[in-house]
């Protein structure tokens, strides 16, 4: 599998870390919408949005939009926005 | 206060650590490394660089050299001067810490550097797509690591001091490997 | 036998080879096959159940019978496929699946009970009595089971992997993928062309034809020439691309020096390859399937297309009177090569009932070989025509049942190949693979002509989609037939006929598996086993599916196939784990004092990646225990130094960094001034601990945290995902030091004599309270000195740039012994830290939380962080949760172990009454004896009540005192002095 880092360019999987599905944490005090955040999970056949390290690379977060169904990878970006 | 005097110690021994069919893996010297992080935004780092160091902030995965030293750029919102000391006034434009120990420096070079760094590395690189001054924050066999084209066939690769030894061990085990094909 | 002409075989460089313990000559370019067959040796093996005699039945590596064990000693190899070896000097070959000969095997017998043998048959026989089975059938089937062994011996051998990339992947190189890569290389494209066999060329090599008016098999040579002469070209051969991956990776294997006589310790066995493609051609050929007919696993029969590989490559015939049967045109194809090269033609049969030929041979047109008819080889076959039967002796049969298009690798992304009724096959489904692109015969294209054009098309394609315009280049005159088949599976008759000879499934076993209902084709497959030897049914699996269609009154493309998956080929986990032995498994870190660790004798320990020192012996220490009791009194009396690099060291800057510091850490850090230094605890986002460490304020704006060593590549991705995807808009700059600076406590009554004869500061506890810290020099380096401890003694940690590590060591420890003190390692580090009650991911263990480990007081309730909402839900602070205590023992048994479950004195000791657990243990030579660490439910309302302390796994019970966790110094007075 290979992903495309928005600084680097196209790299093998290796260099990534998977760190789970991009969701929108909560503020505040414990909730259903925290029980949500940390338990629950949709299971898209289809696109899921989520968030990868490039750990072994530049270090940036990435969000990844990936098709579960063909792993087509939809899109890439960093999560902290904005161009390097 | 007795008189007390500390030795300074390259992570690896220097100079040449072993040669076949004429590539050769050499380490280098250790030199002055600054890490610099200007946060979002790279404008005012990129402006006191070049007055001060005359130096250009290099664009994502690029050298910039002067006469004094270079700049890599390092990873995401990261750079690295090398070669000389920061001028003061680059610490109010980016986050600045010294990193010339923390890394060692190995040049592999020559015709079998290519395959050699092949049989460690999964980045691409011919030469199309990875040219001279290129960088890139890669991996080395299960080590973070960053790789820099210098010539054709010759490639700088920085590990974590900690880990220099087992660089090299990955290195020679590669060129031994390599070298032995060229006779099958 | 070996016939006169010269094939491609080097006449001029004999080798001498060894099977089965008797000595034959081959040629260069001979494979163990070819070479055994130039000899007449006919039985080479003995098929997987029965044990019936087998013989070659390829050319290539969908060889089912004829696989031998290579090699002797430690590095022998099983399951080598005779057809694909290729012969080097000293080749040491044995039979495998047979005792005590393979001429003469025992186990023959399991052909005489073969009724009792068939599919699924350890689901109806071997049951009675029950206990049986496990105690006598199930370990004699184990051991009848299985072809070939492994020496048991670890393996000697080398083996490497590599990356590639390219624009173009090329798979095989026959016709079609010639053309392609020459097309494609032209245009300027990177192209990498993988072919399986030592010599490019595929099909161009076996047979007999003209490519633009010269030898095919030369064509194939000066093409593949001129393409290793280009830049952008890499010829791989002896590489099969085993499986293909998400986003255009490819696995291949290349067999590199599988060819050449051991002893090069040099040379790798095998390379294991991961290639990056944007576009892909697969130009895999096809695969010969045969015709089922009675006994036609003996040796002697044949595929019809591998009799003409033997023919016309190796120059050998497979016997002296070849019947020659089939339904398409590969059977004239075959009796025109043989007579062509001196041999007889026993009889030529074409089950197409209005075949023709002018070959001067026995001709049967409309017929079928019913059985063949010899006990240890093909002696005679039975011919059945339409006016009646036929007895004709021979000594081979070369039986086409057709091609199968190579569609595995299209498969695996889950596609499924497509039928197509015309060529009574299936090829690859369009759009099975993204950016792959059939070509040739993996396609469906049979001739010689349409591979070309059909690979160069490829090509325009490929090329077109890389951005690169081409023009279709030239293509030389070449064979241009068509393929006419009449389908035909099985000879219908009594008798058993075989389907997959690897695993001897018989057409008897699919009509079995359909009459009790596995009617599907996956259940066909898992209940007779066909198609799942290391073959992966590449001869037998059209011929199963078809019979089960029949038999189910369904035609093939309703009955479907089952799922091809990587890797094509078998590949050797010794491959695929390549350079990950010994010392390869991982890198080694090392701290910049290891190699005077080392020069005084230290057993050095694994900690994660890094190697650290257990203890320090000296002189009369004979076990570990006495040097750490010793170095923990040494400590606590004078003064010890230990190396605490490996810990992480986090600099965190920027406008931001105090409030980030603040949404991390459970407790307050805006307050931290600079020059002082403060514990701080990390949850989760779930509210359980993850990490705890010191952080230091080291200028406006500018602080250092510490991580313990096992958690520091966590904290680290835990902070960015924090900064770059929680507070993106906060202006937080991190990045590690942990190499750049080494680290070394000081520890001990006499720390602050020993630092004060080194630094040019005023070290005094006016200067240098607890929990402070500044920049110090030595010998004119800039250090960094932090008061902070982890042994519960008056404590320091310097800090130098790593180059200065080594020389700093050596001066503290020698400082250190000149106060009667000197260097101590982790396992009194860990006693040192236990006796004061302090925390390591022992009782950090992701599974407590603030709460259990007496710690809530840190959380503060004025701000938000990470892990607050989830920390407060009522079951993580719940009253009777297990709770951090101490130990000692106070019963007889004086041991307490880390691991054992906590009872109270009464309870049995089982898993509904375990109170907590014991998480870590340690002989304290200040207190006197064993105390632990543990986790008791109402711990710290339990301090002087008894619970019993149970390691079911070691055996050990011990009556234990719940005790406050702090040994030594409760008021903490000598950290602070």
């Amino acid at each position: 599998m290979r992903l495309t880092c928005p600084n680097c360019g196209e790299r093998d999987l290796r260099e990534f870390t998977y760190r789970g599905a991009a969701l929108d944490r909560p503020e505040g005090a414990w909730s259903p919408a925290w029980d949500a955040y940390l338990h629950q999970r949709d299971n898209p056949a289809g696109a899921s949005r989520e968030h990868w390290w490039h750990g072994f690379g530049c270090s940036a977060f990435l969000v990844v939009e990936r098709d579960t169904r063909t792993h087509d990878i939809l899109s890439v970006s960093l999560a902290s926005g904005g161009r390097q | 206060m007795a008189d007390v005097t500390l030795s300074a110690q390259n992570a690896l021994p220097q100079g040449d650590v072993i040669e076949r069919a004429g590539t050769a893996i050499r380490v280098l010297p250790m030199q002055q490394m600054t890490s610099m992080m200007p946060g979002a935004g790279a404008d005012a780092l990129a402006t006191v660089l070049m007055d001060e160091h005359g130096l250009a902030l290099p664009g994502v995965g690029q050298t910039s050299t002067s006469a004094g030293g270079r700049c890599l750029w390092f990873g995401h919102r990261q750079y690295l001067l090398i070669g000389v000391s920061p001028a003061h006034s680059l610490s109010d434009v980016a986050a600045l810490t010294d990193q010339s120990d923390g890394w060692s420096t190995v040049l592999l070079e020559g015709p079998l550097a290519r395959d050699v760094l092949a049989r460690l590395c999964p980045l691409d690189l011919r030469a199309a797509h990875f040219a001279q001054g290129a960088v890139a924050r890669t991996e080395i066999r299960h080590m973070m690591a960053c790789v820099t084209r210098v010539s054709e066939d010759g490639f700088r690769l920085m590990v974590f001091r900690s880990m220099a030894e087992t660089l090299l061990d990955e290195l020679r085990h590669g060129l031994l490997s390599c070298a032995a094909r060229e006779n099958l | 036998m070996r016939l006169s002409h010269a094939g491609l075989v080097e006449r001029s460089r004999p080798i001498r080879f060894r099977f089965d313990g008797r000595d034959y000559t081959g040629f260069q370019g001979d494979t163990l096959a070819s070479a055994l067959m130039a000899h007449g040796v006919r039985t080479v093996a003995r098929s997987f159940k029965y044990h019936r005699p087998r013989g070659i039945f390829s050319a290539g590596s969908e060889e089912p019978n004829a696989l031998v064990t290579i090699g002797a000693g430690a590095g022998r190899e099983p399951n080598v496929r005779a057809t694909t070896q290729e012969l080097f000097a000293g080749l040491e070959a044995r039979a495998q699946n047979c005792w005590p000969s393979v001429d003469w095997d025992l186990l023959q017998v399991n052909d005489l009970l073969a009724d009792f043998l068939g599919a699924g048959f350890y689901y109806k026989t071997f049951m009675w009595p029950k206990k049986a089975w496990e105690a006598v059938y199930e370990p004699l089937i184990r051991r009848a089971a299985g072809i070939g062994a492994l020496s048991g011996a670890p393996d000697p051998d080398l083996n490497e992997k590599a990356f590639a990339h390219c624009d173009l992947l090329v798979i095989g190189a026959g016709p079609a993928g010639l053309m392609a890569a020459q097309t494609a290389a032209r245009a300027g494209a990177d192209v990498i062309l993988c072919d399986e066999d030592a010599m490019p060329g595929g099909r161009l090599n076996a047979e007999v034809e003209q490519i633009g008016g010269q030898a095919a098999h030369d064509w194939a040579a000066q093409t593949v020439a001129q393409l290793r002469e280009m830049a952008n070209v890499r010829v791989m051969t002896r590489t099969t691309v085993t499986g293909i991956y998400d986003q255009g990776t490819f696995g291949a294997l290349e067999r590199v020096s599988r060819h050449v006589a051991p002893g090069r310790d040099d040379l790798p066995l095998d390379c294991f390859w991961r290639i990056a493609a944007r576009q892909v051609i697969l130009a895999a050929g096809s695969i010969e399937r045969p015709v089922a007919f009675r006994n036609n696993d003996r040796p002697g029969v044949m595929l019809a297309g591998a009799v003409r590989t033997y023919l016309n490559r190796y120059a050998v015939s497979p016997g002296r009177a070849v019947t020659v049967f089939g339904n398409n045109d590969n059977v004239h194809r075959t009796a025109r090569d043989l007579l062509a090269a001196g041999v007889h033609v026993a009889a030529l049969v074409d089950a197409r009932p209005g075949a023709t030929t002018d070959l001067p041979v026995p001709f049967y047109a409309g017929a079928m070989v019913e059985q063949v008819l010899g006990q240890n080889g093909v002696e005679a076959v039975v011919i059945r025509t339409a006016t009646g039967r036929q007895k004709i002796q021979s000594d081979c049969v070369a039986v086409s049942g057709g091609w199968n298009p190579s569609v595995h690798l299209t498969c695996h992304l889950n596609g499924r190949p497509e039928w197509d009724s015309a060529l009574a096959a299936f090829v690859p489904a369009p759009g099975a693979v993204p950016n792959l692109i059939p070509a040739g015969a993996a396609s469906g294209v049979f001739s010689t002509d349409g591979c070309l054009r059909s690979g160069a098309s490829a090509a325009v394609k490929a090329l077109a989609a890389l951005g690169r315009a081409a023009d279709a280049p030239d293509i030389p005159l070449a064979e241009a037939g068509s393929y006419d088949i009449v389908p035909l599976w099985q000879v219908p008759g009594p008798g058993r006929a075989w389907l997959d000879l690897h695993n001897d499934v018989t057409v008897k076993d699919v009509r079995t598996a359909a009459a009790e209902n596995f009617r599907s084709v996956e259940h066909m497959k898992r209940y007779t086993t066909q198609g799942m030897a290391p073959d992966q049914g590449k001869t037998s699996n059209l011929g199963a599916l078809a019979v089960l269609a029949d038999v189910t009154g369904r035609d093939v493309p309703q009955t479907g196939t089952t799922t091809y998956r990587p890797p094509f080929v078998p590949v050797p986990i010794a491959a695929l784990g390549a350079g990950g032995r010994g010392q390869g498994f991982a890198p080694r870190r090392r701290t910049s004092s290891h190699d005077v660790s080392l020069s005084m004798n230290a057993p050095m320990i694994e900690t994660g990646l890094w190697y650290r020192p257990s203890h320090f012996p000296r002189r009369g220490e004979a076990t570990w225990r006495q040097s750490c009791d010793r170095e923990v009194a040494m400590v606590r009396n004078a003064v010890g130094v230990c190396d605490v690099s490996t810990l992480g060291k986090i600099d965190i800057q920027g406008a931001d960094a105090a409030k980030f510091l603040e949404f991390v850490y459970t407790n307050t850090f805006s307050t931290l001034k600079e020059g002082r230094v403060r514990y701080g605890l990390m949850l989760r986002e779930d509210g359980h601990v993850m990490d705890d460490g010191t952080t230091a304020c080291l200028g406006p704006q500018h602080y250092l945290m510490t991580t313990t060593t096992a958690a520091a590549g966590l904290v680290m991705q835990h902070l960015e995902f924090a900064a770059q995807v929680l507070r993106p808009d906060w202006d937080v700059r991190l990045i590690s030091v942990t190499e750049q600076w080494a680290q070394f406590a000081i520890a001990g009554p006499q720390a602050r004599a020993l630092l004060a004869d080194l630094v040019g500061q005023d070290v005094s506890n006016a200067a240098f309270p607890f929990m402070s810290c500044g920049p110090v020099t030595l010998a004119g380096v800039t250090a960094r000195l932090f008061r902070i401890s982890f042994s519960g003694e008056l404590g320091y940690e310097l800090a130098v740039p790593a180059r200065y590590g080594e020389s700093l060591y050596r001066l503290l420890v020698a400082r250190a012994e000149a106060l009667g003190g000197g260097a101590y390692g982790l396992e009194a580090l860990n006693i040192l830290r236990l006796e004061k009650g302090f925390l390591t991911h022992a009782e950090l263990d992701g599974r407590t939380t603030a709460f259990d480990l007496g710690l809530e007081r840190m959380m503060s309730p004025s701000k938000e962080f990470i892990g607050k909402a989830a920390a407060t839900r009522p079951g993580l602070v719940a009253d009777d949760r297990a709770r951090l205590v101490a130990l000692k023992p106070v019963g007889p048994v004086r041991q307490l172990t880390a691991g054992a479950f906590l009872f109270e004195e009464d309870a049995e000791p089982i898993r509904q009454n375990a109170q907590g657990h014991v998480s870590s243990v340690g002989f304290s030579p200040t207190v006197g004896h064993f105390i632990g660490l543990a986790f008791l439910k109402n711990g710290p309302d339990r301090f002087g009540d008894r619970v019993i302390m149970v390691d079911h796994l070691r055996g050990i019970t011990a009556l234990c005192e719940v005790c406050d966790p702090v040994f030594h110094d409760p008021e903490g007075g000598r950290s602070r002095g």
